[in-house]
């Protein structure tokens, strides 16, 4: 039985459904319950719904061999899992923002808030750029406009909250998409299965869209 | 004295078993102390699993640490041996962080050989890892890789020190459309990169595709591994041993072979190990060396014998009782092969199938649950 960890919401039913093209079909998925678990001993496949940045828990901890999950997570917690397919969905850029008209003073330490620390911290560390990180947990847009902050890095899809708060990307950290992951001892010993799916996916070339 | 296996926990009977197997080929223990000085591991932080070190002053003010790890404690305390192999095992406890930054005393099991290390003892050390996984569980498979290949194919596209670290991540993880993009952004030829991470499986499949990553530098190394492979096969694993480009060790320290093992039913690896000369010449060591260890630990996770009671009886008495009599019941309950609480009350928590009452007349019965 291949354990797969979808993430909750919009992005997790389109994954859904490029396995059931894939041949992972899994019927009892779709009906309306409020089961957490579903199914398929036909197929051989398992499916459950978790909260998007908790996929790659359940997977690097073996309690689901795959999973998708986004770029931005692989790269903020690092887990130790395979990196099997670029589903190239749920596309968007890990950025930074600032207010417009925003100059960046290199003379002084840049204030950053952000969620994805980890992230940020490289990118800067990288180009050699003393920063002070501000971890916040949700609305990070505020975060200039009130003072707390210099700059944001944050993911943006299609910039439209930004420029609705005066803000802009001043730079792109790195794109992000849907990546589909895989427990590194499970891949030995139900690679069968797990080969089967990526290449039908592959096959598919991804474009769901 | 005869150990009923029941008694032993999955970690125990592991050690057990493979200290016995290790000797079997000639390995001697290898004690060692359970603190070094902390120069030795600043020096090699890097091949260090955390870089966290529990540390403090000995009586003579030397900085002083818990040993994080025990390869560097062989190499520094084996005599140097061009000659012959020193072959060596050890069963320690090593001090290390977790991923949450706690420290975690882990008990380690493994062995090393230090001095002329060649194909046989190198055929030897992979034979004696697959044989430790089979010991554990008949259900393991065992990752083979060679950083000779890996590294002259980075070698041959003439890698950026950056590109390099890059897409020797993605190798790790299997991540093809990210050696791409590597390549792509640094206009590297990508083909025989990508073909490292597509190339696993057992022997049968993967021999004869090992030609593809033939190249005049990668030649001897290939060389190298089909004919360790080969030998392999021979001793009857089947297809549980497996070339896998995926396992990916610190080219710092590791040179020549790595592999890793995985056991059905555990997340992560369990074992871990691999050639490691370009650490002993850094050490100051003309000798070559190769080894594993295995993280019992994480046996815990697997399943065990589930005890369904705590002990099979529980014997109450109290303050009246009198204990000669009370010896002598325990005595004869313990000889019938029972596991005997006595205890003055029944205590919470407990599963016994029995619960008896030390009376002046005898022992009552006074409940039966199996």
């Amino acid at each position: 039985m291949l354990n797969i960890a979808l993430p909750k919401g919009r992005l997790g039913e389109k994954v859904y459904s490029m396995f059931e093209k894939a041949g992972f079909a899994c019927p009892s998925i779709r009906e309306n319950s409020r089961k957490l678990i579903f199914e398929n001993p036909e197929k051989g496949v398992r499916y459950f719904w978790v909260k998007p940045s908790d996929v790659a828990i359940y997977v690097e901890r073996g309690a689901a061999d795959i999973g998708v999950a986004g770029k931005d997570i692989l790269l903020e917690y690092a887990p130790d899992v395979y990196e099997l397919f670029d589903l190239d969905i749920g596309k968007c850029r890990m950025a930074v923002a600032a207010m417009r008209g925003f100059r960046d003073d290199p003379r002084k330490t840049l204030r950053v808030a952000t969620k994805f620390t980890n992230i940020t911290k490289n990118y800067y560390a990288s180009r050699g750029r003393d920063i002070d990180i501000i971890h916040l947990n949700g609305s990070i847009e505020i975060a200039p406009i009130l003072g707390l902050s210099d700059v944001i890095a944050d993911i943006v899809e299609t910039g439209t909250t930004l420029k609705e708060n005066n803000l802009e990307v001043i730079e792109t950290i790195v794109p992000i998409s849907a990546r589909l992951i895989a427990n590194k001892a499970g891949f030995k010993f139900k690679s069968r299965q797990i080969e089967t799916l990526t290449a039908a996916l592959a096959a598919d070339g991804g474009k769901n869209d | 004295m005869q150990i009923s296996s029941a008694v032993l926990k999955n970690d125990e009977k592991a050690i057990l078993g493979l200290r016995e197997l290790y000797q079997k080929y000639g390995y001697s223990q290898f004690k060692m102390s359970k603190f070094e000085p902390y120069d030795l591991y600043v020096r090699n932080k890097d091949f260090l699993v955390s870089e966290n070190i529990i540390t403090f002053t000995d009586a003579d003010g030397r900085l002083m640490a818990l040993k994080p790890d025990v390869t560097l404690s062989i190499i520094k305390n084996t005599p140097e041996a061009t000659e012959f192999v020193q072959k060596v095992y050890y069963n320690e406890n090593v001090y290390r962080t977790d991923a949450g930054g706690t420290f975690r005393e882990i008990m380690q099991l493994g062995l090393e050989c230090i001095g002329k290390t060649d194909t046989y003892c190198i055929s030897e050390v992979l034979m004696l890892a697959a044989e430790s996984l089979a010991f554990i569980s008949e259900d393991f498979v065992l990752d083979i890789s060679h950083m000779g290949i890996v590294s002259s194919l980075l070698d041959e596209v003439e890698a950026s020190p950056v590109a390099r670290a890059e897409i020797l991540k993605c190798i790790g993880e299997k991540n093809v459309h990210g050696i791409m993009a590597v390549c792509r952004a640094e206009n590297l030829d990508s083909e025989k990169l990508c073909a490292l991470v597509t190339t696993y499986g057992d022997s049968e499949t993967v021999l004869p595709r090992l030609d593809a990553l033939r190249t005049p530098k990668t030649e001897a190394a290939i060389n190298e591994l089909t004919g360790v492979m080969e030998t392999l096969e021979k001793c009857g694993f089947g297809s549980r041993i497996h070339i896998d480009f995926s396992v990916i060790n610190d080219m710092n320290y590791y040179n020549g072979f790595v592999f890793r093992g995985f056991i059905q039913g555990l997340a992560a690896g369990i074992l871990s190990g691999g050639q490691y000369d370009t650490l002993m010449a850094k050490m100051g060591r003309r000798a070559g060396a190769i080894g594993f260890a295995l993280y019992l630990d994480m046996l815990e996770q697997l399943p065990s014998e589930a005890a369904d009671y705590d002990v099979d009886t529980v014997l109450l008495y109290d303050g009246d009782s009198n204990m000669h009599a009370l010896t002598e019941a325990i005595g004869l309950l313990t000889a019938g092969g029972k596991r005997v609480m006595a205890q003055r009350s029944v205590p919470e928590k407990i599963r016994y199938k029995q619960l008896l009452r030390l009376q002046e007349r005898g022992v009552e019965i006074i409940e039966n649950n199996a």
